[in-house]
C-alpha cells in the first residue's frame, strides 16, 4: 500500500490537506457554476420543441448525475472503511449521505418543475424520475440506519454494508424500472433522449456538471473537517488548533 | 513452563468516550484459571467479548498459540468455549434439544454424552421439559452442561455462577479445576468468592479505569 | 466450604475438532432447529399469514368491490401484500437468537457462518414465503384474478419470495442490535424489494394476457441465484458487526 494511503488514514493529516485544497475547489465551484448558469440560462439557444423550459436541464442533469456519483463515492468509502478499518473513510461515507440525499431531492424537484410544462403534470412515473426516487429511498435508509446506531464505529460498519448492498442493487433496480416503464408507458415523449445537442447547449451543461463536482468536493470537505474535529476533539492537536483559533 | 496459550498485549478499549482499559497485558497458559475482577462497568464483559473474538472494538493484539486470533479465527474457535452473559439457551426447546444444537455446532463431539452432562449439572429428569418451565438457575445449568461436553482448550465464562445454588457452585469450581488439571485454561468473571485458593490468578480492571 | 470437590473430566484430545466440517450438515441442522422453533412459537409464522389475508381484503373495501377493477389490480395487490407480510416477519429472524445469547454461540463456533445463515433464511422462507405462496390463490379468487393468472401468481411467488427472505435478512441482521428494529427494517429493505415486485407482478400480467411467463420467471430466478450467493455473505458480515457493537 502506498504511503499516501496510510497518510490519508490519519485524521490530522486529512484535516490539514483538505484545509489547503478547500479554497481552490471553492473558487472553481463558484466560477464554473456562475459561468455555466449564465451561459445555460441566458445564451444557450432555446430547444426546438420545448422552447425555454428545457433550460432546467442545467440544474436537473447535474444534480441527478451527482446523486448517483455520490452514492458510489459513499459505498466505496464505506468499503475502504470496512476492509482497512480506516476511520477517515468512515467519516467520508457518513458525510456523503446527506449531500447525496439533498441532491437527489433537488433532482426530483427540478424534474417535477420540468415535468409541468412538458407533460402537463408535476409528477409522472417516468423511468428516470422513478429510479431517482428509489435512489433517494436508499439514501434515506442509509441515513436512518446510521442515526439509529449509537456506537459510531458500529454505525459506520453497518452503514457501509447497507451501502454496498445498495450498490449491487442499483443496476438491477435501474434495469427493472426502465423495463417496467416501457411496459406501462409505451410511447411517451422522452425528454432526455434528445437528438445530438449542439455544442452551444452541451458545453454549458458540461461546465455545470464539473462545477457541481467541485461544489460536492467543497461541501464534502467542510462536512468531513467538522466530523474530524468532532471525533478527535479530545486529542492534543485539536485542542491546540482550537487554542490557536481563539488566541 | 511452556509457551503461554493466550497472549494479550497492550489492549486498549474505550466505550462512550470512557477508557475501560489501556496497556492491558497478561497471558494465560495451560493449567491456568484466570479471574477478571473489577467493579460494575469496569469492562469485564467487554474484555471477555473481545477475548471471545466477538467484539473488535479494541486496539492491541491477542495471540492464540502464537497467531493473532483474527488471522486464524478458525483454529481459535476450535479451541474455544465461550459462555456469555446470556446462557444461549432457547426457552422453547428442551435441555436435550438445546445441547443437541450445541453438538450440531461442534459436530465432532459425542452426542451420546448429553444425558451424562445433564446428570452432572443436576438436570436428570428434566431432559424433556421445555426450558421456559425451568428456573433461571436450571437454565444456567443447561448452559453449563456444555462444559462437560466440550473438548475446547480455552474456556471463557462470563458470570457462570449467576443464579446457581451453593452446591452447584462447588461442583462447578471442581469442574474448573479438573479442566485446568487436564491442561486446559479458564478465563472467567464472577461475583462469587472463588474457593480455589492459590489456583486462581487475578487480573484487576479497576486500576485501569481512567488511565490515559 | 471445607475441601475441594473433585471431578473427573475426559482427557483433552488436541486438534479434536479440526476435522473437516460438512456445510450440508450444519445447513440441515439449522433448518431443522429453526423450523422446530417456529412450530413451537406459532405466532411467529401464523401472524404474517393472517396479516396477508387481512391486507388483501382491505382493497375491495377501500377501493371498490367491482370485479373488473379488482381483477386489474389483483396481481399488484397480492404481491404488495406478500411483500409487506414478509417484512413484518423479518424482524424476528435473528432477534430471539440475539437476545438469549444463541447468536453469540453461533458466532464463536467454528462453523461457517454462511451456511448457518442460509439455513436460517431458508427456514424463514419455509415458514412465511412458502405458506404465502400456497395461500395466494385464495386471495386471487377474492380479488377476481382470472384463472389464467393463477399459474403466474403461484410460480412468481414461489421463485420471488425466497429472494424477499434473503434480502430482508440483511435488514434484519443490520438492525438486530437495536431495541426498535421493526420500522427501520422496512425502510432499509423496501427499496431493495422493488425489482422483485416489478417482475413478480409482470409475470402474473403476462400469464393473464397469454404471453410467455418464462422470461419473467427466469429473471426472478436470476435474482434468486444472486441473492443466494451474496445475501448470506452480507448477512454474516452484518451479524458480526451487530453483535460486536
Amino acid at each position: 500500500m502506498p504511503r499516501w494511503f496510510y497518510q490519508l488514514a490519519s485524521p490530522r493529516w486529512c484535516y490539514q490537506i483538505t484545509g489547503r485544497l478547500l479554497p481552490g475547489f471553492a473558487i472553481a465551484a463558484v466560477l464554473l457554476l456562475m459561468i455555466g448558469t449564465v451561459w445555460g440560462l441566458a445564451f444557450a439557444p432555446p430547444d426546438y420543441q420545448q422552447g425555454n423550459s428545457f433550460r432546467i436541464i442545467y440544474l436537473h442533469v447535474p444534480t441527478a448525475y451527482m446523486a448517483q456519483s455520490i452514492y458510489l463515492t459513499m459505498a466505496i468509502a464505506g468499503a475502504i472503511g470496512l476492509i482497512w478499518k480506516m476511520k477517515v473513510a468512515d467519516m467520508v461515507a457518513k458525510s456523503c449521505a446527506p449531500i447525496g440525499a439533498a441532491l437527489a431531492v433537488l433532482a426530483l424537484a427540478t424534474g417535477a418543475i420540468w415535468g409541468k410544462p412538458t407533460w402537463g403534470s408535476w409528477w409522472v412515473w417516468d423511468a428516470r424520475l422513478t429510479s431517482m426516487l428509489i435512489l433517494l429511498f436508499l439514501y434515506l435508509g442509509v441515513i436512518a440506519l446510521n442515526s439509529a446506531i449509537e456506537s459510531e464505529s458500529t454505525a459506520a460498519q453497518s452503514t457501509a454494508v447497507l451501502a454496498l448492498v445498495g450498490l449491487v442493487n442499483i443496476p438491477i433496480i435501474k434495469y427493472s424500472v426502465d423495463w417496467w416503464n416501457t411496459l406501462h408507458q409505451p410511447a411517451t415523449f422522452k425528454v432526455t433522449e434528445k437528438p445530438a445537442m449542439p455544442p452551444e447547449m452541451w458545453i454549458p451543461l458540461l461546465i455545470m456538471v464539473i462545477g457541481f463536482y467541485c461544489f460536492f468536493a467543497v461541501v464534502l470537505m467542510l462536512r468531513l473537517r467538522n466530523e474530524i474535529l468532532r471525533r478527535e476533539r479530545r486529542t492534543s492537536w485539536v485542542r491546540e488548533l482550537l487554542l490557536q483559533m481563539r488566541g | 513452563m511452556s509457551e503461554p496459550l493466550l497472549i494479550v498485549k497492550n489492549l486498549f478499549c474505550e466505550r462512550d468516550d470512557r477508557v475501560l482499559f489501556d496497556q492491558l497485558s497478561f497471558d494465560v497458559s495451560a493449567g491456568d484459571v484466570v479471574q477478571i475482577e473489577g467493579q460494575n462497568g469496569s469492562g469485564k464483559t467487554t474484555l471477555l467479548r473481545i477475548l471471545g473474538a466477538l467484539s473488535r472494538h479494541y486496539e492491541g493484539d491477542i495471540y492464540w498459540k502464537g497467531t493473532s486470533i483474527h488471522d486464524d479465527s478458525l483454529t481459535y474457535r476450535n479451541d474455544l468455549l465461550y459462555l456469555g452473559h446470556q446462557p444461549g439457551v432457547k426457552a422453547v426447546l428442551t435441555p436435550e434439544e438445546n445441547l443437541r444444537w450445541f453438538m450440531a455446532l461442534h459436530p465432532s463431539l459425542d452426542v451420546g454424552q448429553i444425558r451424562h452432562a445433564l446428570t452432572e449439572v443436576g438436570l436428570r429428569g428434566f431432559e424433556d421439559v421445555p426450558c421456559h418451565m425451568l428456573s433461571a438457575g436450571q437454565n444456567r445449568r443447561v448452559g453449563l452442561a456444555r462444559l462437560y461436553l466440550s473438548q475446547a482448550l480455552l474456556w471463557i465464562l462470563d458470570e457462570p455462577f449467576t443464579a446457581i445454588d451453593k452446591q452447584g457452585v462447588a461442583a462447578q469450581e471442581a469442574l474448573l479445576l479438573a479442566h485446568a488439571e487436564r491442561g486446559g485454561a479458564v478465563i472467567l468473571t464472577t461475583h462469587h468468592e472463588l474457593n480455589l485458593g492459590q489456583f486462581v490468578r487475578r487480573v484487576n480492571l479497576d486500576k485501569q479505569v481512567g488511565t490515559k | 466450604m471445607s475441601a475441594f470437590q473433585t471431578k473427573k473430566l475426559p482427557e483433552l484430545k488436541p486438534g479434536f475438532e479440526t476435522e473437516a466440517f460438512s456445510p450440508g450438515k450444519i445447513l440441515l441442522a439449522t433448518l431443522k432447529r429453526d423450523v422446530k422453533l417456529a412450530f413451537r412459537r406459532q405466532s411467529d409464522w401464523v401472524n404474517p399469514l393472517i396479516f396477508f389475508l387481512m391486507v388483501a381484503s382491505l382493497f375491495p373495501l377501500g377501493v371498490s368491490p367491482e370485479p373488473k377493477l379488482l381483477s386489474t389490480i389483483a396481481p399488484g395487490v397480492v404481491w404488495v401484500a406478500a411483500l409487506l407480510s414478509t417484512l413484518l416477519s423479518m424482524d424476528s429472524l435473528f432477534r430471539s437468537d440475539f437476545e438469549d445469547g444463541s447468536l453469540e454461540q453461533i458466532l464463536v463456533s467454528p462453523q461457517p457462518l454462511y451456511f448457518v445463515v442460509l439455513g436460517k433464511v431458508l427456514s424463514h422462507w419455509m415458514m412465511t414465503g412458502l405458506p404465502l405462496t400456497l395461500m395466494a390463490p385464495l386471495l386471487g379468487v377474492m380479488l377476481f384474478l382470472p384463472f389464467e393468472g393463477m399459474g403466474g401468481l403461484v410460480l412468481s411467488l414461489l421463485i420471488g419470495t425466497p429472494t424477499l427472505s434473503l434480502v430482508g435478512g440483511i435488514g434484519a441482521a443490520l438492525t438486530v442490535g437495536l431495541r426498535k428494529g421493526g420500522v427501520l427494517v422496512s425502510l432499509l429493505v423496501i427499496p431493495l424489494y422493488i425489482p422483485v415486485l416489478i417482475f413478480g407482478t409482470a409475470a402474473i400480467e403476462a400469464s393473464l394476457t397469454g404471453l410467455p411467463v418464462a422470461g419473467h420467471l427466469a429473471l426472478l430466478g436470476a435474482m434468486l441465484v444472486l441473492g443466494l450467493t451474496l445475501a448470506p455473505l452480507a448477512i454474516a458480515a452484518a451479524l458480526r458487526i451487530s453483535v460486536s457493537g
